[in-house]
């Protein structure tokens, strides 16, 4: 009895586990519209159209998230001219932890503060940083999961390539 | 035999639940680990083993002074 009754636990924990991570649609797929309470009047990323976007999902107590700061801050500062829009959707459970955060790493690019988990599901955010480059177009054309100084050079190459590339309808 | 559906959906309720990857901030905390000194930890495991001249339960084995 006991034997079946383990087996219904680690049958019950994987469905609940595997229906809570379904992988996340093919790319390239359209970016979720979801409401974004940005400081600079964009309640959406749809409100961006036109620009190659940066989404940037993070939380004050990821280190990686920490390090990645910089980074998009000199990004948006290069690139901001060419049509680049860093946009960082903050997902700490205590909103004063992001303000705290805030307070000490002053940025120029928008921070989307609030609640923002729906947001995150809709994008189907995996790790922390989760970074999605959307196009022109509004479409997610890549995803990029945590963040290593290193790893910069690759990712401006592939802002670069987004923001050489025409808009398609 | 009317016991055993109910033991089979109780584990079933026992608290499964997936944590997204926003929710961790207080598991990434350095004292929810299980270790929270793993530094600490290795340089007692490699002294004890030395000393102990143990083999087999640690990742260092033999004798020596422990010092190197």
């Amino acid at each position: 009895m006991i034997g079946v009754s383990r087996a219904a636990t680690w049958l019950g924990c994987a469905f609940v586990l595997s229906a809570s991570s379904l992988a996340a649609s093919p790319l390239p797929r359209p970016a979720p519209n979801c409401p974004l309470a940005l400081p600079q009047g964009h309640s959406s990323i749809g409100g961006l159209a036109g620009k190659v976007v940066y989404v940037d999902f993070w939380a004050s107590w990821c280190v990686s998230c920490l390090a990645s700061f910089p980074f998009m801050e000199q990004l948006q500062r290069e690139l901001g001219s060419k049509g680049l829009q860093v946009v960082a959707v903050n997902l700490d459970q205590k909103p004063a932890d992001a303000q705290r955060f805030l307070a000490s790493h002053r940025v120029t690019f928008p921070i989307a503060l609030g609640a923002n988990d729906s947001c995150a599901k809709q994008f189907g955010v995996g790790a922390m940083p989760s970074t999605f480059f959307v196009d022109r177009s509004g479409k997610i054309r890549a995803v990029h999961s945590g963040f290593r100084p290193g790893e910069g050079p690759a990712i401006r190459g592939l802002v670069e390539k987004l923001l050489a590339e025409p808009r398609r309808s | 035999m009317t016991l055993r559906p109910i033991l089979l959906v109780i584990p079933l309720l026992a608290g499964c639940a997936s944590v997204e990857p926003w929710q961790r901030g207080i598991l990434a905390k350095p004292q929810m680990a299980l270790d929270p000194h793993p530094r600490r930890a290795a340089l007692l495991a490699h002294v004890r083993s030395a000393r102990e001249a143990a083999s087999g339960t640690v990742s260092k084995d033999g004798g020596g002074c422990g010092c190197d």
